[in-house]
């Protein structure tokens, strides 16, 4: 990368039709492309695998976070029944797993929901409101009907005018430069 | 579709002599609209100049609103007396009521969530909407339970904090399970709602021309960019939310029944109750979607959108939750007969002939009769005809909340204990109150919020397919 290459954020390209997108996306990810995106107003079945993307990994923080909420359900329910304050009910024992399991299903749900919710933020790196591609003129058209590749400066493939001329050998249309 | 093609020199002969039919599917948006056309029409209901029938249908909302206020301003200066509440029924409409919205919202969550899991993708049109329905409708719950406290002010008592003597919530009590239930019910349907509606208010955002609607909508987007990187997160969100809120649904209605299914009283005590109450609340959640979908498609051209097939759907999902209320009707019957408990027949055949009979045959005619015209195709395109059914179904379902709770507890164990329980002007006034409270928010809704969840309903759009000649 050259000097002038850093105040570039990438060069970006639009499509009109969802199966052009999808065919240059398999070329771009042939292409051996890491730091690139395509940008669609909704999501295209089958998109991860034309752009080699990895599972995603939301789930995980869904397993800790019901995991999480499950022992917190157990922990809550026997402390305040049983150790803090032991309750005699009915000659039973102070605790068991089996009376409070309504309040434990809730809270490993409660606690799995807020883990996917805030996961989904965590690995899209959101909220962010300053990205460059809010720059371009015709971003805006992106979440209507137009779809967009984006291949990003810090990519080592990234050189201004090939790439360009890359991505109008995918039939983008508009190719544009997103300054930083 | 190229792909199936392409496996078929493997397959034998005999399948290309005996060619399955290619089975028409309902189309699910009409007229071949583009995604244009989806973005005007949906962001044109939150960019337009405030309608007059918005304006003057959020006044009445407002007013009607005012009823719960005074009724519960009222009840909090005076004390739950001044509801019909006295021995031995300690359950009136407070419960009814609750029971009745917590229900209503239960469509939403099946629409959003279980239908996302069965891939039905007629759920798109309509998924937004009724999502806020339930999480309005759970607010008009929350009310009762909350002022059913009596001293309103030790609402917190219910949470898992300490009073000033230092005693905890007794986690036995189904009515603590439900605190639970309910609260999470809430959270749950409110973060898949939220997260759901961000690429949309993103698509907003993206087409406003004002600065304090960029601002809105923009701190409500997040930082929403579309990318396929993000969305491949916000879809394995998505499914496990749904994944999550189906298992949730079906335990909040559940532990709402257990409120009475773990007491000993007759009629109340019996083991049908959570499968019977989840059936009767996605049966009165679905006619209250319709209650609310049919005008708002007739006010905003959504014809397109939500068609014909869309109706045709919910209309039979009534018709089969409301036979299974049918059946759960009789079900009750034949076991209380066939227990030989005495008191249990009592309750039955009571709730049937004895001084709620009235408010029982309502029941039954509203939830078990008008449901069955659906079998009907000429029924099911009449949407006026289909507006009022659904009205009468939501009326039955509060009737049948209204006859399980009362005359299990007018007449119990014990004849010379029973009563007659009436509601009083308050409780009246307060019930009321809460149709305009759940109008104004959703009034509000779709006033400011995307109707229809635009990126789904492109998804299901024929060219939105990769494959597409």
């Amino acid at each position: 990368m050259n000097e002038r290459n850093e105040r570039i954020h990438g060069v970006a390209c639009t499509f009109r039709k969802v199966s052009d997108v999808f065919h240059a996306a398999e070329k771009v990810r042939d292409a051996g492309w890491k730091n690139w995106d395509v940008h669609t107003p909704f999501p295209i079945h089958g998109m991860d695998q034309a752009m080699g993307l990895p599972r995603s990994p939301v789930p995980r923080l869904t397993l800790l976070g019901g995991v999480t909420g499950f022992i917190t359900g157990c922990l809550l329910t026997w402390y305040m029944n049983s150790y803090d304050y032991p309750l005699i009910v009915g000659g039973k024992p102070y605790w068991s797993v089996i009376f409070p399991f309504p309040v434990l299903y809730e809270c490993t749900i409660l606690f799995a929901a807020f883990g996917t919710f805030f996961g989904q933020f965590i690995f899209n790196r959101l909220p962010r409101h300053n990205h460059p591609l809010f720059e371009l003129p015709n971003f805006a058209r992106v979440s209507d009907d137009t779809f967009m590749i984006v291949l990003e400066a810090r990519d080592p493939q990234f050189h201004l005018d090939e790439s360009r001329n890359f991505l109008q050998s995918l039939g983008g249309q508009e190719i544009t430069v997103i300054r930083d | 579709m190229a792909h199936a093609h392409d496996s078929s020199s493997e397959r034998p002969a005999i399948l290309d002599k005996v060619r399955p039919a290619e089975l028409p599917r309902s189309p699910l948006i009409l007229n071949n609209r583009g995604f244009h056309w989806i973005t005007d029409k949906v962001c044109g209901i939150v960019e337009e100049e405030t309608p007059l029938w918005w304006k003057i249908m959020f006044g009445v909302a407002l007013f009607v609103a005012s009823f719960t206020f005074i009724g519960l301003g009222y009840l909090v200066a005076t004390g739950t007396g001044t509801w019909g509440l006295r021995s031995p029924v300690g359950w009136g409409w407070a419960i009814v009521n609750f029971v009745f919205w917590v229900g209503i919202g239960h469509a939403g969550t099946l629409i959003s969530a279980i239908l996302c899991l069965l891939r039905q993708k007629w759920r798109t049109s309509i998924n937004r909407a009724a999502e806020a329905m339930t999480i309005f409708a759970v607010c008009c719950a929350g009310l009762f339970p909350l002022f059913h406290v009596g001293r309103v002010w030790f609402g917190w008592w219910l949470l898992p904090l300490p009073n000033q003597n230092g005693i905890w919530p007794q986690f036995r009590s189904p009515l603590e399970w439900d605190v639970f239930a309910v609260s999470t019910y809430f959270t749950v349907s409110t973060l898949f709602w939220y997260m759901g509606m961000i690429p949309d208010l993103g698509t907003i955002r993206d087409r406003a021309t004002t600065w304090w609607r960029k601002a809105f909508y923009s701190v409500l987007a997040m930082g929403w960019r579309g990318g396929n990187r993000q969305w491949s997160n916000f879809e394995m969100a998505y499914l496990l939310l749904a994944g999550l809120s189906t298992p949730l649904v079906l335990s909040v209605h559940t532990i709402v029944s257990f409120d009475f299914a773990v007491s000993n009283v007759p009629g109340w005590h019996t083991t049908i109750f959570p499968p019977y109450f989840v059936a009767g609340a996605i049966f009165s959640g679905f006619a209250m979607v319709l209650t609310l979908m049919l005008p708002l498609r007739a006010i905003y051209r959504l014809h397109d959108v939500i068609n014909q097939y869309h109706i045709d759907n919910m209309c039979k999902i009534i018709l089969a939750t409301g036979t299974m209320v049918g059946y759960a009707y009789a079900t009750e019957f034949f076991i209380a007969a066939y227990s030989g408990n005495s008191f249990e027949k009592f309750a039955f055949v009571n709730r049937a002939f004895g001084q709620y009979a009235w408010a029982y045959w309502i029941m039954v005619s509203c939830n078990v009769i008008t449901p069955q015209l659906f079998w009907f195709k000429k029924v099911r395109e009449n949407h006026s005809l289909v507006w009022i059914i659904c009205l009468f179904v939501n009326v039955g379902m509060w009737f049948e909340r209204f006859v399980i709770t009362i005359t299990s507890l007018a007449n119990d164990y014990l004849p010379s204990s029973w009563g007659y329980y009436s509601p009083t002007i308050v409780d009246i006034f307060t019930f009321f109150g809460t149709f305009g409270f759940f109008s104004v928010l959703f009034l509000l809704f779709v006033r400011f919020l995307p109707l229809l969840p635009m990126a789904e309903v492109k998804m299901v759009a024929p060219q939105a397919d990769p494959h597409a000649h």
